[in-house]
């Protein structure tokens, strides 16, 4: 018989205010490089209004997990529930700040002449929006072995990072005045492998939910 | 949102069956206390089924477990005081110092002495003053030939009671004048004026205030230098901040108590092997 239900109905509404911030970021990210491909300021300038709206709702949840920690005393995996999501908002929270990050390099950029087609950006972006995505399932079904798959994931943006590094070398060695063009793209692409690899810890939270074990699952290279 | 909630509660489940339930002991570790194969009784009733653990020397074991688990009765058959109770029978052996306590040749009366105990309610004497009380053990022990020696003794166990500066001025009125919580620490000076290796609590702040319990576990941590505990508690919280060892009972179909899990407390409440420990201390059940 379920014996704390008030305790446990609450512990299930802050997990589902995690999904929800799973989603806000999802959308930042996603935004971001709409903005770069269509060199959309308006918009770039939304994403960076818009991230207050996360920032809040990483406050919301940590106030609801140190309320319930005081007034609840949870053990055992409830614990661990509250100390991963406490860990989570917090790696939410960065993503939302690398989707900013990309959004002000918008407006460097400005209306400046596009340096190349964008290929293996958008393709970072798409893996790694399926991965938060993803991620956010794991999280919510316990489910480690989807949560050690994501984390693998992480050397195909780790790949594509390097390609893109050096194929923008490349240009900037060919034509020294690309190199402030270019370098706003490196920067793009490094905010990207950098959520990713919020993402894998995101992932690493779920194991430890599941086994109680705190363990690094897969180090990136970066 | 209520079919979500209804998966979410399946998929907590079939993470917490991930945790393979398994039988936790530490066996392998030698301690003061050896119980292996102990059953107790109540006339027909098996209260008690087939413990076997090792309780470490100068730690604090806590017992949890729900209400008719044998929690009590498994405490006190540690000094064989169950065998006191009406139909109160005992099977298997309970080592001390690698000495059966249940052998033929063995004294109760010296056991208990070495294995002292502190119940619910304080039962400090009425009728006798602080100081008898605490000297009531002692006299039927040990011969003091001088008055002082005794008097020595008292205040050094109302000293590591934390109890001396409270009542040094008062030691002639009589115990009863005392609080809950200064009656239960009065206990506890008594309990350890006889110098036992082991002090047995079963329940010792139920009836007490949060400041009269809070006085009373950072007792038992200092205590657990010299001696070791074992501390019977409904209160998880209280067993999760005072205890270094902790284990799970429970009735199983016959409403025998049996021994689910045993094992580090840091362990037992972050991350439990067994599922039906996770279930009462998450408060799924209870």
């Amino acid at each position: 018989m379920e014996m704390r239900t008030t305790f446990h109905k609450r512990l299930r509404e802050i997990q589902f205010e995690i999904m929800v911030m799973g989603s806000m970021c999802s959308k930042a990210i996603v935004r971001s490089i709409e903005a770069l491909k269509n060199r959309n300021q308006e918009l770039a300038h939304q994403i960076i209004a818009d991230d207050q709206k996360i920032n809040d709702k990483r406050f919301e949840i940590e106030e609801k997990c140190v309320e319930l920690i005081a007034t609840q005393q949870p053990m055992a995996s409830d614990l661990r529930i509250i100390t991963a999501i406490l860990n989570i908002t917090t790696e939410l929270e960065r993503i939302g700040d690398y989707a900013v990050g990309i959004a002000r390099i918008v407006i460097y950029i400005g209306d400046e002449p596009p340096l190349k087609p964008l290929i293996d950006i958008p393709r970072m972006a798409d893996l790694t929006v399926d991965m938060l995505s993803r991620s956010m399932d794991a999280f919510i079904n316990r489910d480690i072995e989807a949560a050690k798959k994501i984390v693998n994931e992480d050397d195909l943006v780790d790949n594509l990072y390097d390609q893109v590094f050096r194929e923008l070398l490349t240009i900037m060695a060919e034509d020294p005045k690309t190199i402030t063009r270019a370098t706003r793209l490196m920067w793009t692409a490094h905010n990207l492998e950098r959520a990713a690899d919020r993402v894998t810890n995101i992932c690493e939270r779920v194991v430890f939910i599941v086994t109680g074990k705190m363990e690094e699952i897969g180090a990136s290279k970066y | 949102m209520e079919g979500q909630n209804n998966t979410l509660m399946q998929n907590m489940v079939k993470a917490d069956n991930q945790n393979k339930p398994e039988r936790a002991d530490s066996m392998d570790n030698k301690g003061i206390l050896e119980v292996q194969g102990l059953s107790a009784w109540y006339g027909k009733t098996l209260a008690v089924k087939n413990i076997s653990m090792n309780i470490k020397a100068q730690t604090i074991t806590a017992i949890i477990g729900p209400s008719g688990c044998g929690k009590s009765t498994f405490i006190r058959c540690l000094n064989r005081m169950h065998e006191v109770s009406h139909g109160g029978r005992t099977e298997g052996c309970i080592m001390l110092d690698g000495k059966d306590l249940y052998a033929r040749d063995a004294d109760p009366v010296n056991i208990r002495r070495r294995i002292g105990m502190v119940f619910q309610k304080p039962t400090s004497f009425p009728t006798m003053s602080v100081f008898d009380n605490v000297a009531a053990g002692l006299r039927l022990t040990r011969f003091f030939s001088r008055r002082w020696e005794l008097e020595e003794v008292v205040e050094s166990s109302l000293r590591r009671a934390a109890l001396w500066d409270e009542v040094k001025d008062k030691l002639h009125q009589s115990g009863a004048s005392l609080s809950g919580g200064q009656q239960q620490r009065l206990c506890i000076a008594r309990a350890i004026a006889v110098e036992p290796e082991i002090i047995l609590l079963d329940e010792p702040c139920s009836a007490l205030d949060p400041s009269s319990t809070l006085k009373i576990e950072d007792l038992m941590r200092n205590l657990v230098a010299q001696y070791t505990i074992v501390i019977v508690t409904h209160n998880m919280q209280q067993a999760a901040r005072v205890s270094d060892m902790a284990c799970f009972f429970l009735a199983d179909q016959d409403r025998s108590g049996i021994l689910i899990e045993y094992g580090k407390t840091s362990q037992l409440f972050t991350n439990p092997k067994d599922k039906r420990t996770e279930d009462y201390i998450t408060g799924r059940f209870g």
